[in-house]
């Protein structure tokens, strides 16, 4: 019997909802089939088979949230393996549930019964059985370390006391990322007073359950706003030059059906802006300023439940033509789940359009571990003054969130006019 | 050049053959080179054979106590030729046996002595073949697995000559029974030879450079096993340095300082048994720029020597020169070649010494845990009152536990009697689990056994010992 193990989508994914099982038990299995998706940070991934075999037990109903990585989700007997007698054989774990009805796939995981039994049952915290030996149990308890938040380098992902350790002295840190470094080493957690104590009836309101996406934003964000310090620098952009010029790039990609939006020639001006003042494309990191080579552009794309940040890899290089399409291809698939964690996770750069929406100016949360983010508000029409006479221009105001740990206001200005310059006379693009 | 093999294992000794099998396992092509026997020290000419010939003295030994258990038998005796001899079947059974796993896994052995030259992805392995000729190949991954020998010291006369004065090798295969022995170096090896010689009515006297016997064990183990040794007659000089080793007409003649004054003994054989070294030569390390300290091959985490390529693992890596170490090291080296991410490889390692009575042991003992500033709490429990050992007639001996004062963690066991060599897995299971004391008290020990008295020697430790 194999045991099948939820996968690590992601280098820091630490668990995911188990959204659905596309097999069912006694199903024959090859290699490479899918067999499971799996709802992570921030997007839907299909899970597929290792080895050949009949699904024997499926361990982890769809549905289940915050199902950790490693955890066993279902075993696979090998072909030729005694088979199991139907019914009467299966395992009598109490961690080990299986669906007595297959859950309707499109049923929302608050509305599935048999995973809120399990984690009852098994766990407090509501997640997955967390596999840790003895010492590093009683070790976690003496040093009030949260064993949930450690990843176990034990047979089977196991928690040792050598990972307990880890985590107490801050080093080795369970995850790679600089939010979950602070995090590893975690403050106690802030009081929070139930809606009720603060004078919110019950039954008042409707709770939507949180998903992996906002349980993600909501520590990223947090983590960000709390931890960097950052500060925002705004500047007026006169956009008639950039609004003709994309007109007449229209018409000449009218053949190839390429539509390029204002939101795809910012991406440009920012990445050429980047490489002109390439202080501003930098990381913080505890061993140094990381200036990155290449202008990773993150787009935020606005989805059902949250968001997420597509990205534009070395948007330097491209062409509006080529930004335009690979940009209406990666928003699609971020509605539809489908980005692949390379596709969102490692940006240099972020930038938020809310133009759109008719806002017109906004400070956005810099996107860890990222310098800065750009935000982007309405272009509009609004008088402006030339000389001594009044005019009337379309101006848009974009704000530049820095992390002051590496990009100080000099250099976000600097940043600011290059990106005005290409902005205001696109065809510097060009140089 | 193309590649002939994904893995070559160089010695095929228990570190050497298990690498070869796993590696087969996980689907790489896998040929093992050795030089003499398939099965390397272990199996020909260490662990094994000698545990067959301690078996025969520790038979010969009960034969001696038959009246304790109210039997009686006519005359004992023994035919040394037929013990020796059946030590060696024993050898050759399972030389043949490793044959057989070989060839089952489809691994190829290639007889002969293996050197290293440059190359590329590993060095490639030239072998100087038994059957005359040199075949050169090459592979992804090379494991050193070449094992160690006895250490000797020419210049006091630590030398063997095969005769009189004997390694290991020559000790289990003599040809005629000795009246008197000297037995140089009291650790594992030294010992089982002592006590396997005494059982037989040997005059026996071991010569220990360091305070006590078993060096390496707790010290109350090795008080407990010197008095359980000079009951049985062995005669022991410890805190004895040898100055000078020498033959004279019908035997040897050994003089030592102890305690600033000299003494000579003499016998009709010695055994040198001070140490292991490293088979490093004749490899082409030097060439190579491969490390070495103290005549071992210096390694990483997943027994890596710094050369692309090139790994090492069991004795040439360095001590403890234990049989499973080896293989523990092979197969966490392989896997590591193969790309799996094997489990840490600083698993506790155990101890055995099979004299009369065992010797067995892991993790720190109570000096190792006091010198590091380690708070512990110690429980014994001794066999003389164990059920199961009183009805065996065998109670000598006793166990003791270390637990961390602050952490509850098992981190020492130390234990000396009948067949404790049989029962150590059991705290070294409780160790690589990181068991506390809790998880130990709460289990349930089979009555009567003489494991029991490991549950009793934990309840010991926290005052809460049921039978003394």
């Amino acid at each position: 019997m194999t045991d099948i193990l939820m996968p690590a989508l992601s280098p820091t994914m630490e668990e995911g909802t188990l959204a659905k099982w596309t097999v069912k038990v006694g199903d024959a299995i090859k290699a490479g089939d899918v067999i499971a998706e799996i709802e992570t940070d921030k997007a839907t991934m299909e899970v597929e088979a290792v080895d050949d075999g009949v699904m024997a037990e499926i361990l982890v109903p769809a549905g289940t949230e915050a199902v950790k990585v490693n955890a066993v989700i279902a075993r696979l007997q090998a072909d030729g393996e005694a088979s199991l007698s139907k019914g009467a054989a299966l395992p009598v774990a109490s961690d080990a549930i299986v669906p007595a009805t297959k859950p309707a796939p499109n049923l929302t995981p608050a509305q599935a019964p048999a995973p809120a039994l399990v984690a009852a049952a098994k766990s407090p915290a509501g997640g997955a059985r967390i596999f840790a030996s003895p010492l590093a149990k009683r070790l976690a308890a003496a040093k009030g370390v949260a064993l949930a938040n450690l990843t176990g380098t034990g047979p089977h992902g196991r928690i040792i006391a050598a990972d307990v350790e880890a985590a107490k002295a801050g080093v080795a840190a369970p995850r790679a990322t600089p939010a979950a470094v602070v995090s590893a080493t975690p403050a106690p957690p802030r009081q929070v007073q139930s809606l009720e104590q603060m004078g919110i009836a019950p039954g008042s309101y409707d709770l939507v359950p949180l998903d992996g996406m906002r349980k993600t934003i909501a520590r990223r964000m947090t983590d960000s706003f709390r931890d960097i310090p950052h500060f925002p620098l705004t500047m007026d952009l006169e956009i008639d030059r950039l609004l003709e010029a994309r007109a007449r790039i229209n018409t000449a990609l009218e053949a190839r059906k390429i539509k390029v939006s204002v939101n795809d020639i910012l991406i440009k001006a920012a990445a050429a802006a980047l490489k002109v003042v390439p202080e501003a494309n930098a990381s913080y990191t505890p061993e140094g300023i990381a200036l990155h080579h290449h202008a990773d552009v993150a787009v935020a794309v606005a989805i059902d439940g949250g968001l997420i940040t597509p990205i534009i890899r070395a948007a330097e290089n491209r062409s509006l033509a080529d930004i335009s399409v690979v940009m209406k291809d990666l928003a699609e698939r971020a509605r539809s789940r489908k980005l692949k964690p390379d596709e969102f996770q490692g940006g240099t750069f972020s930038l938020s359009n809310l133009g759109m929406f008719g806002i017109k100016s906004f400070a956005s949360i810099i996107n860890e571990p990222q310098g800065c983010i750009l935000s982007i508000g309405a272009g509009e029409k609004r008088p402006v003054v030339r000389g001594d006479a009044l005019a009337v221009a379309t101006v848009m105001t974009v704000t530049l969130t820095c992390d002051h740990r590496v990009v100080d206001g000099a250099i976000g200005s600097r940043w600011l006019a290059a990106f005005k310059g290409f902005v205001e006379d696109p065809v510097t693009l060009l140089a | 050049m193309a590649l002939d093999f994904d893995l070559i294992v160089i010695g095929s000794g228990p570190g050497g053959y298990v690498a070869a099998i796993r590696a087969a396992q996980l689907g790489l092509k896998t040929a093992i080179v050795e030089r003499e026997n398939l099965g390397g020290i272990c199996l020909n000419w260490g662990c094994i054979p000698t545990k067959a010939l301690l078996k025969s003295a520790e038979v010969y030994e009960k034969l001696g106590h038959l009246d304790d258990y109210g039997l009686s038998a006519e005359k004992r005796g023994f035919d040394f030729a037929k013990v020796v001899a059946r030590s060696r079947g024993v050898a050759k059974q399972l030389n043949g046996g490793v044959g057989f796993l070989m060839k089952k896994n489809k691994i190829e052995v290639i007889e002969g002595a293996a050197g290293l030259e440059k190359g590329n992805p590993a060095p490639k392995v030239v072998v100087d073949l038994k059957a005359g000729g040199t075949r050169t190949v090459q592979a992804k991954s090379v494991i050193l697995a070449t094992g160690a020998r006895a250490k000797i010291i020419p210049a006091i006369g630590l030398a063997p000559d095969g005769e009189r004065i004997w390694t290991y090798r020559e000790a289990m295969t003599a040809s005629t029974m000795p009246a008197s022995l000297l037995v140089i170096g009291s650790g594992a090896i030294g010992i089982e030879f002592a006590s396997f010689y005494r059982a037989l009515g040997a005059d026996v006297t071991v010569i220990e450079a360091m305070d006590r016997i078993l060096p390496v064990e707790d010290g109350e183990v090795s008080a407990a096993a010197q008095k359980a040794f000079e009951k049985r007659g062995l005669k022991f000089r410890v805190g004895a340095k040898v100055t000078k080793l020498a033959k004279t007409g019908s035997g040897v003649s050994l003089t030592l300082e102890a305690g600033g004054t000299s003494e000579t003994l003499s016998a009709e054989r010695a055994i040198v048994a001070v140490g292991i070294e490293g088979n490093v030569e004749g490899l082409g390390l030097e060439a190579l720029g491969v490390k070495l300290d103290r005549g071992h091959i210096t390694t990483d985490d997943h027994g890596g020597t710094g050369i692309p390529g090139l790994f090492a693992i069991g004795d040439v890596a360095g001590p403890p020169w234990l049989a499973h170490k080896a293989s523990h090291e092979g197969i966490h080296c392989v896997e590591h070649i193969a790309g799996r991410a094997p489990v840490k490889i600083k698993s506790p390692i155990p101890g055995c010494t099979y004299a009369q009575p065992q010797v067995a042991s892991v993790g720190l003992t109570e000096q190792a845990a006091k010198a590091q500033g380690r708070a512990v709490k110690i429980g014994r429990f001794p066999f003389r009152v164990n059920g199961k050992a009183i009805a065996s007639g065998e109670v000598e001996g006793f166990v003791k536990t270390l637990y961390d004062a602050e952490t509850g963690a098992l981190v020492g066991a130390h234990l000396i009697g009948a067949e404790v060599t049989e029962m150590i897995q059991g705290f070294v299971l409780a160790m690589t689990l990181e068991a506390t004391e809790a998880e130990v008290m709460a289990t349930v020990f089979p009555h009567p056994t003489m494991s029991e008295a490991m549950h009793e020697a934990t309840l010991d430790a926290y005052g809460q010992v049921i039978h003394i």
